[in-house]
């Protein structure tokens, strides 16, 4: 990144005058109801809600771009893997599912770790060429094991009772409990990839966590004793009052007559500010760790290799050990924002996890706001997030207004019916345009 | 008589899929080798554009079948791939000018180019959809089979039959022609042999007087043609649909990879390691198993994995040739 960031200092204003852009928008999408803004504030709230859990995603992408320079191309695959461990931590436990084949299951995976963890020792034993054929046997052999005990395990857990369950089940803890656990699932994950691919070309870890990340989203698709797979994990439990009952809350009545709103449309503000203040309160404070580190020796030292990997590792620093870190800590801060998600949606939906959406986008966000800056990319976040969701009804609106003179026909239907889709080049413009024209982004690193 | 129901099994459900998709894996891992020996860099938008050039022979088949042009038992959408290739490679040659140009010129990291492919991948994406939508296409016409299952059976007499696709038929021999002109061009000619002095050694290519700007119109020119047929072959054998060739860019990478990122037999041979280990691996063994073993009828399907872990094949055998051999089977460049 050497290259592209200019030494000169940039106006301290940007940051606040970034937010305050931003708040503008929302109480234009909260107030005025015209073709542009919906004048909903359920669904300025519900934007900013989704915007606040793409700001800790793009904090983890910033965490390893900016602080690490590392290309992580597997968002996606981190941020479902986080999302599993409120379906395993906090829903209720499913009767009979331990006993037909929990322990079948957990003896399998301990099969395979041990399996990996055989074939990585006899291959660090080994020289040669018998190096890569005794890793293989190990492997095999492990395999046929593991299959041998995890086959008749899963069939037992998707066969009792499929209609509703069909998985293992959760542990029926709080909610909130689930959120670091998503943390640490992602980090793990995060630690297998990168000791394989860092220490290699740049290139190769983007590729390493591209396949990493299918192949979890993958996973999370077909393994039905795991979280219903593509049937979906509903009903997982809130940290905040649900809707109904507050509506059926006489005490909340009043309130909400106070505000001069009905229950309704009063209750669904009051959950999604909840939401709300649970998220800015894990935000504030992820971003206030990562400042405190990166204002740190640690964080001095961090961006020294950034900058210059060469002249670090002449200093002594063990460039591939700290890219492994910055890279597991990256993950950490996505899959917690993913146990985040899921809890706001109160659904698991594997097939809902697309790459466009989840990875580049966080990608867009962050090198529009300020690779290098958590401010920045938090900014940023909630920015491309509202523009993302609002183009989807400015671009229809604006073909309508474009092909207001036209005559009817299949080009005007074709127009009208494709403008949706053009978020997807108005993203990859917005990228390609301030990676050229601004590298430092909107609010750049100090 | 069992062990020829085998072989034909063998040949119809592994080796025919695997030679087709390997081809076209193939095809792709050119075209990401040669940009990444001459341009340096991971080009993360080469799905989207074997997407794009794909859409635009649909369109232009559709509009070659519309003026009534046909080609007998051939698919159409053979007269319209050079037009395609045409159109597609003046668009990449739009995205240098205007992208990739300026970070050569900064000696940017490759890491940013990489960066910067992704919002051309963005970019194409959307093209994309305006251009066809998202919806599953089916493109080939004229004839189906070079050889049929009953036709097979009727010849032979055997209880296995034996389907040769005409699409898996050319794919064969596209891939096989280009891959000789291709690897002709770089031997014989003077341009290929002024790119392959590029790839090993830059400085030593502009002192002799190689003109490098031409040396990376001709590598995007010849990467997009590969990508242009890979998915057009893709989309004739199976069927298009976008963002099959979003996924289908990590089996390509592995190929790359496994070949030797730079080298151009490498990404031949990756691409085909990759396909026959593929579908080898996600193949239902049971019934070969039935004919070659008389008599044992195995419990399971004998599949080592679903067809919906194919990705996860491309992704282990990277994850090997990255820990055992990082500069792939041919030596190409690691770092």
């Amino acid at each position: 990144m050497s290259t592209t960031r200019q030494s000169d200092a940039a106006s301290p204003w940007r940051a606040p005058a970034l937010l305050a852009v931003l708040v503008v928008l929302f109480v234009l999408e909260g107030s005025l109801s015209n073709a542009l803004f919906s004048g909903s504030w359920n669904s300025a709230l519900g934007i900013l809600n989704m915007g606040l859990l793409s700001a800790i995603m793009a904090l983890g992408v910033n965490i390893t771009w900016g602080y690490g320079g590392l290309f992580n191309a597997g968002v996606v695959g981190f941020l479902a893997l986080g999302g599993l461990a409120p379906v395993l931590v906090s829903t209720r436990p499913v009767p009979g599912a331990w006993a037909a084949g929990g322990t079948g299951v957990l003896l399998a995976l301990l099969v395979g770790l041990a399996t990996l963890g055989l074939a990585a020792v006899v291959a660090r034993w080994l020289s040669g060429a018998l190096r890569f054929w005794a890793a293989l046997a190990v492997i095999v052999a492990g395999f046929v094991i593991y299959r041998e005990l995890f086959d008749p395990a899963v069939a037992a857990i998707e066969a009792n009772n499929p209609a509703q369950a069909g998985n293992i089940g959760g542990l029926g803890l709080p909610v909130l409990l689930s959120w670091p656990v998503g943390g640490l699932l992602a980090a793990a994950a995060a630690w297998g990839v990168g000791k394989v691919a860092l220490g290699l070309r740049s290139d190769y870890l983007a590729i390493a966590t591209l396949g990493i990340g299918e192949i979890i989203v993958a996973v999370m698709r077909n393994e039905g004793w795991l979280a219903r797979g593509v049937l979906n994990m509903s009903g997982i439990p809130r940290p905040v009052p649900y809707e109904l009952n507050l509506q059926a809350d006489p005490g909340f009545q009043a309130r909400a007559a106070g505000w001069g709103m009905d229950v309704a449309t009063a209750s669904g503000i009051w959950v999604k500010l909840c939401y709300a203040g649970l998220f800015v309160a894990v935000l504030l404070a992820l971003v206030l760790l990562s400042e405190l580190a990166l204002r740190s020796p640690w964080g001095r030292m961090m961006r020294a290799i950034r900058d210059n990997e060469t002249a670090a590792e002449a200093m002594g620093k063990h460039v591939t050990r700290r890219h492994l870190q910055v890279f597991i800590i990256g993950a950490a801060v996505i899959g917690l924002a993913g146990a985040m998600m899921v809890t706001l949606d109160g659904l698991l939906n594997p097939g809902g996890y697309a790459p466009l959406r989840y990875t580049f986008l966080v990608w867009v966000m962050v090198i529009v706001g300020g690779s290098g800056n958590n401010w920045g990319a938090v900014l940023g976040a909630i920015l491309i997030w509202y523009l993302w969701i609002k183009a989807e009804v400015w671009g229809p609106a604006f073909m309508s207004v474009v092909t207001a003179a036209m005559e009817p026909g299949p080009l005007k239907a074709h127009l009208l019916e494709s403008a949706p889709h053009m978020r997807f080049v108005a993203m990859g413009l917005v990228l390609l345009l301030v990676l050229r024209f601004a590298p430092r982004g909107l609010v750049p690193e100090k | 008589m069992d062990i020829a129901n085998a072989l034909v099994a063998i040949l119809n459900f592994v080796v025919i899929p695997a030679a087709a998709y390997g081809s076209q894996l193939a095809l792709g891992a050119l075209g990401v080798t040669l940009i990444y020996g001459i341009l340096r860099f991971s080009n993360f938008a080469h799905g989207d554009t074997m997407a794009i050039g794909t859409a635009i022979v649909i369109l232009l088949t559709w509009g070659l079948q519309a003026l009534g042009v046909s080609l007998g038992p051939l698919p159409i959408a053979l007269l319209a791939l050079p037009i395609g290739i045409a159109i597609t490679a003046g668009l990449v040659l739009l995205t240098d000018r205007l992208v990739y140009r300026h970070y050569r010129r900064v000696r940017a990291d490759p890491i940013v180019l990489v960066m910067a492919s992704t919002g051309v991948m963005f970019l194409m994406n959307g093209l994309t959809r305006l251009l066809i939508g998202v919806d599953e296409i089916r493109f080939d016409d004229g004839a189906r089979f070079l050889i049929s299952v009953q036709q097979f059976k009727a010849w032979t007499g055997l209880t296995e039959g034996l389907a040769l696709r005409l699409s898996q038929f050319i794919t064969l021999v596209v891939a096989g022609l280009s891959c000789w002109a291709l690897f002709r061009f770089l031997n014989r000619t003077r341009s290929g042999k002024a790119m392959r002095a590029y790839s090993d050694n830059e400085d030593l290519a502009l002192l002799s007087g190689i003109d490098p700007e031409r040396v990376v119109r001709l590598t995007w020119i010849i990467a997009t043609a590969l990508a242009v047929m890979a998915g057009t072959l893709y989309g004739l054998d199976k069927s298009f649909k976008a963002f099959n060739y979003f996924q289908i860019l990590l089996p390509i990478f592995a190929a790359a990879i496994v070949g030797g990122l730079g080298s151009p037999t490498g990404a031949v041979a990756g691409g085909f390691v990759i396909a026959f280990s593929e579908v080898a691996v996600t193949y239902p063994w049971k019934k070969i198993a039935g004919y070659l073993v008389p008599g044992w009828q195995p419990e399971g399907l004998l599949q080592l994995l679903s067809t919906e872990y194919k990705f996860a094949v491309s992704f282990v055998i990277l994850i090997v040739v990255l820990l055992f051999r990082p500069t792939g089977l041919f030596r190409g460049k690691s770092f």
